[in-house]
């Protein structure tokens, strides 16, 4: 287990200490409560959010950005870029479109960031 | 089979071809590389020497003294920018002086007119940012800048336009000797004809060696610029020079034609004609050479630092004769400084040289000297109505630093001789020669030359044949 | 040649541009024109495809794309007129601006002006990189431009010289995109960037962060090949001996924007050497009465948020000034900054003018940690601002109510101390 994490919920960075176990973790050095979820989540289940782009037909440009409407099981990075890299859109497509539904049974979807 | 072949598409190359094309011959210019001049010709100090710094009596002087004159009618065939803003040399005490004294006497002697020594305050007068120790400078009012790409891309267009061959991607690995001619000879094609001219470059000794004994040796001689920025240009008025050394005429200082400020050379020999990096070192002794001129000079405007090899002969002279031994092939080698001055000199006495040896020289009666290639920018408002009713493309500016159109491009690529390259759209117009180098219209000039040329984005290249920019579609 | 005439005149149509549009039209001028050089607006943010924005602006986090959509969305409902793919030839201080584009050359006279150009990046020249000139050295916006909107891979091996943010953003781009980051390579002995940027796209992808470090030569005939990194000491100057070789085939500069002003230049503005930008007072107007500026054209911000409020400003005071509402009484009070802060922004005021509130954007030299932000005018303290942590890569803004200043005259040191230093000066 990691014993060192640097807090990135806020500009502070706050580098945050990690003894105990995975299950039980004894935390200190973040200077508010927020650091301690942070760092329980990244220790159990850290979470990543990914944005790329993806192919599009008919558009202003070749390609379109899109993104993780919410963090993904961090595991998932790769798999989730190889999942995008089939796809191909067609225009138009508007900012919040549903590219992929529920990815790897997470809930998580892929949705379009821009007009286009 | 041509009548000339010529190998080598630098100034020498392309001057001599375009004299060439004035008569009814077959000739072909043969280069190793991607494009032309992209050897010496493209990295180099772009001065027009006024001609009093080579020895009396050599071929240097000869064809410095005779080339400078032709600028003016050659640039306005052209149409490509020449300033003659005339060159200092500094002295910063007695011996130095004396030395000034020297160049004037050599000028005098090689025919050198317009020429004065200056003391001190005129130096200050005429140059209000030298450094206050120098003592006083020669002045030659005919020595002149120019853009010396611009130059030899022109040179070899108009002898394309004028029907002269153009072979790229040609290294030569053999050159054989036959009784009525040469057959040259690359790793996939060969050229055959009856003369060959060798203006080779840094090369030019393995060239000769190929067919004629060795007489001599060519000794790269690496130099190393800074280019900075165009509010820097304004700080000088003419080429600086410092007294003259061992390496050649020092570290100067000078603006281009386009604007911009040229610090350098710092040189050194080399072993390998193509290692054209830069060094710490050596960048860092330009600078101060740089400063000791102009002391309010600072690099952090800089563009772009660069490297050019130069051919120093080790005769110490000019190579251009034919080979004694070898009929019908020709040396212009060893084209060190002043070779851009004496470029349109050489190539007169080259077809004289070739007359001599037989060739029968019957002048083109559709010989057109003259090439169009302003920009849109620099035309007049009326002409620039017209080439917008022609094509808006000419009113999408693509280069922002330099202010350079959609159609500016599209001539540089459609012209006779034109770019496929980036680097050959920045050479041929600008592009990529600015404070950004690239970074903004880079992708903009790679897109319109897939489009234009109909070739994969990702194909194009940057200058040579595998300088790939991009590995392939992202998806 | 064609001629128009515009109340507000806004150059670039990326978030500052848009911004202060928005705000102008909103402050009830009608005839409002953004002139934006690519075939859409929206700016850099198009191609920052990743996630950060907006968080104190719309209290989420978007991505550039969606931030950018949003303004562009409040643009099209206030039917403010937008001019794409032109481009700005010349500008003079009577606002006369003459654009070119494919329809040709037009001349605009414009009432106001807010320039909100943006700015470009540092190149190799520009910092000498020794060595070979091959293909394959990009600046980092650059590739991101080739990557995120025109759909090609820059290439497969790749070293990363500047640890600011863009630089650590591309170095986690690649690696989604299938490439090897082999370093990030910095100077400096800390990131220059957010370390947000640092945990989210160095550590979480296992990219080596090389600090005091730096690129010596970079070899390759036609491609990169390898570069030389060798070790830098406290000067950030290299120390022989520690060169090593790194095979690549490509080298991403993220070494520095700087904003690009050529046409303020041209109109005869006031620049401040320390900011590349132009010497702007408590309205975000330049030296020349009716231009005001905004956004990074002003000063390189980190966040767009913070280019967003101050854009704001620019286009209510452009509004305010074409309606003849603008006040001119009362001398200039200037900031001078100390202590290792670097600039502040705006860079004048007159207490006439002021907003209730006015916020100063400043920068540090280096990492701080526990200091205090002290402005005293003529000997006399007018308020101080505790800081924990200030780093070079984050801009401070601290906001000052406008009766502080009451009574303020000539100039306002601006002082970074030492919270336990200034403690014992008390």
């Amino acid at each position: 287990m990691k014993n060192e994490l640097i807090c990135i919920v806020c500009p502070m960075g706050c580098r945050l200490k990690i003894e105990g176990t995975p299950e039980d973790p004894v935390i200190s050095g973040n200077k508010c409560k927020r650091g301690i979820v942070y760092a329980k989540e990244e220790l159990t289940n850290p979470t990543r959010m990914i944005c790329s782009t993806v192919k599009i037909k008919g558009g202003i440009h070749k390609v379109v950005p899109v993104k993780t409407d919410r963090a993904i099981p961090e595991k998932y990075k790769f798999e989730v870029m190889k999942l995008i890299n089939r796809v191909e859109l067609t225009s138009p497509v508007k900012m919040g479109d549903i590219v992929l539904e529920n990815i790897f049974d997470t809930g998580v979807n892929i949705v379009v960031t821009r007009n286009m | 089979m041509y009548d000339v072949a010529i190998i080598g598409a630098g100034v020498t190359g392309s001057a001599v071809a375009r004299e060439l094309s004035r008569f009814n011959l077959r000739v072909v210019v043969i280069d190793r590389e991607n494009d032309v001049c992209c050897g010496t010709s493209k990295a180099n100090s772009a001065i027009i020497h006024a001609g009093y710094d080579p020895e009396e009596n050599t071929l240097m002087a000869k064809f410095n003294s005779e080339g400078n004159p032709m600028f003016d009618q050659l640039c306005r065939e052209l149409d490509i920018p020449f300033k003659r803003i005339g060159s200092l040399v500094v002295a910063y005490d007695d011996e130095q002086i004396e030395h000034l004294e020297k160049l004037y006497r050599r000028g005098l002697n090689n025919k050198i007119q317009k020429m004065s020594i200056l003391n001190q305050e005129e130096l200050r007068k005429r140059e209000p940012h030298i450094n206050p120790e120098a003592k006083g400078a020669l002045l030659a009012e005919t020595a002149g800048i120019i853009d010396p790409m611009l130059l030899t891309i022109s040179l070899i267009e108009n002898a394309v336009m004028n029907g002269c061959d153009l072979k790229l991607n040609f290294a030569v690995t053999s050159i054989e000797k036959n009784s009525k001619s040469f057959k040259i000879r690359s790793k996939s094609e060969s050229v055959e004809a009856e003369y060959v001219i060798n203006a080779a470059g840094v090369f030019a000794d393995r060239i000769h060696n190929m067919v004629s004994a060795s007489d001599f040796r060519i000794k790269p001689r690496r130099g190393q610029y800074f280019l900075l920025d165009k509010c820097e240009g304004c700080m000088v008025n003419s080429v600086i020079f410092p007294c003259p050394d061992r390496m050649g005429k020092g570290t100067l200082v000078t603006p281009t034609v386009h604007g911009n400020l040229i610090l350098g050379p710092s040189s050194d020999d080399l072993e390998d004609p193509e290692d054209l990096s830069t060094t710490p070192e050596l960048l860092e002794k330009a600078r101060n050479g740089a400063k000791k001129l102009i002391p309010e000079i600072t690099t952090r405007n800089s563009i772009r630092t660069f490297a050019g090899m130069r051919a120093e002969p080790d005769t110490g002279d000019f190579i251009v004769r034919e080979a004694p031994d070898t009929p019908r092939f020709f040396d212009a080698a060893g084209i060190k400084s002043p070779g851009l001055t004496a470029a349109p000199a050489i190539a007169e006495y080259m077809i004289s040289l070739l007359e001599k040896a037989g060739l029968g020289m019957e002048m083109k009666k559709n010989f057109n000297p003259e090439i169009e290639r302003k920009l849109f920018l620099e035309r007049s408002g009326e002409e620039q109505e017209k080439l917008l009713k022609k094509n808006p493309l000419y009113g999408r500016i693509i280069c922002r630093c330099e202010n350079i159109t959609e159609g500016d491009i599209l001539d540089a690529i459609h012209r006779p001789v034109g770019a496929k390259t980036l680097d050959g759209v920045k050479r041929r117009c600008r592009p990529g020669m600015g404070r950004c180098q690239g970074g903004f219209c880079g992708p903009k000039v790679q897109e319109i030359l897939a489009r234009e040329l109909d070739r994969p984005v990702e194909e194009i290249v940057l200058e040579k044949k595998n300088s790939y920019i991009l590995t392939g579609k992202t998806k | 040649m064609e001629k128009s005439e515009y109340d507000v005149v806004v150059i670039g149509g990326g978030p500052a541009g848009l911004a202060a549009a928005v705000e102008a039209r909103e402050n009830g001028i009608s005839r409002v024109l953004i002139i934006e050089r690519d075939v859409e607006p929206g700016g850099i943010l198009q191609q920052c495809i990743h996630n950060g924005f907006g968080l104190f602006e719309f209290s989420e986090e978007l991505t550039g794309p969606e931030y950018a959509q949003k303004f562009i969305n409040m643009a099209r409902k206030d039917e403010i007129e937008i001019m794409l793919d032109t481009i700005v030839t010349s500008i003079n201080s009577s606002k006369e601006i003459t654009v070119m584009n494919t329809e040709g050359k037009k001349e605009i006279l414009a009432k106001s002006v807010i320039l909100a150009m943006g700015c470009r990046e540092r190149t190799r020249g520009a910092i000498s990189i020794p060595g070979e000139r091959p293909a394959g050295v990009f600046t980092a916006g650059t590739a991101q431009r080739y990557i995120n909107i025109e759909g090609y891979m820059v290439g497969k091996k790749v070293v990363i010289l500047g640890s600011g943010d863009i630089g650590m953003i591309m170095a986690r781009r690649i690696v989604l995109e299938g490439g090897e980051v082999k370093a990030v390579v910095a100077r400096s002995s800390f990131p220059k960037g957010l370390t947000r940027n640092v945990v989210q796209c160095l550590d979480h992808y296992d990219i080596p962060l090389l600090l005091s470090h730096n690129i010596v030569e970079i070899k390759g005939k036609e491609r990169v090949e390898s570069v030389v990194i060798a070790e830098t000491d406290m000067k950030k100057q290299v120390i022989p001996g520690t060169e090593k070789e790194y095979e690549c085939d490509t080298v991403l500069l993220s070494v520095g924007l700087i904003p690009e002003n050529e046409l303020s230049k041209q109109a005869g503005i006031e620049l401040d050497r320390k900011t590349g930008g132009p010497v702007v007072n408590e309205s975000m107007e330049t030296s020349v009465e009716g231009i005001f500026a905004c956004g990074n054209v002003v000063h390189v911000h980190d966040l767009v948020d913070f280019v967003t409020a101050e854009s704001r400003r620019a286009g209510k005071n452009a509004a305010s000034y074409v309606r003849g509402e603008f006040k001119r009484n009362g001398d200039y009070v200037t900031f001078s900054t100390s202590g290792g802060l670097t600039y502040a922004v705006p860079h004048k005021f007159r207490y006439s003018n002021l907003p209730d509130k006015l916020d100063i954007f400043m920068r540090v030299d280096m990492v701080y940690n526990d200091s205090l932000i002290i402005l005293e005018n003529r000997g006399k303290e007018i308020a101080r601002f505790r800081e924990r942590h200030l780093t070079p890569g984050e801009m401070i803004k601290i906001t000052v109510k406008k009766e502080m200043f009451e009574k303020t005259e000539g100039v306002i040191n601006i002082n970074l101390v030492s919270e336990k230093e200034s403690g014992n000066e008390k």
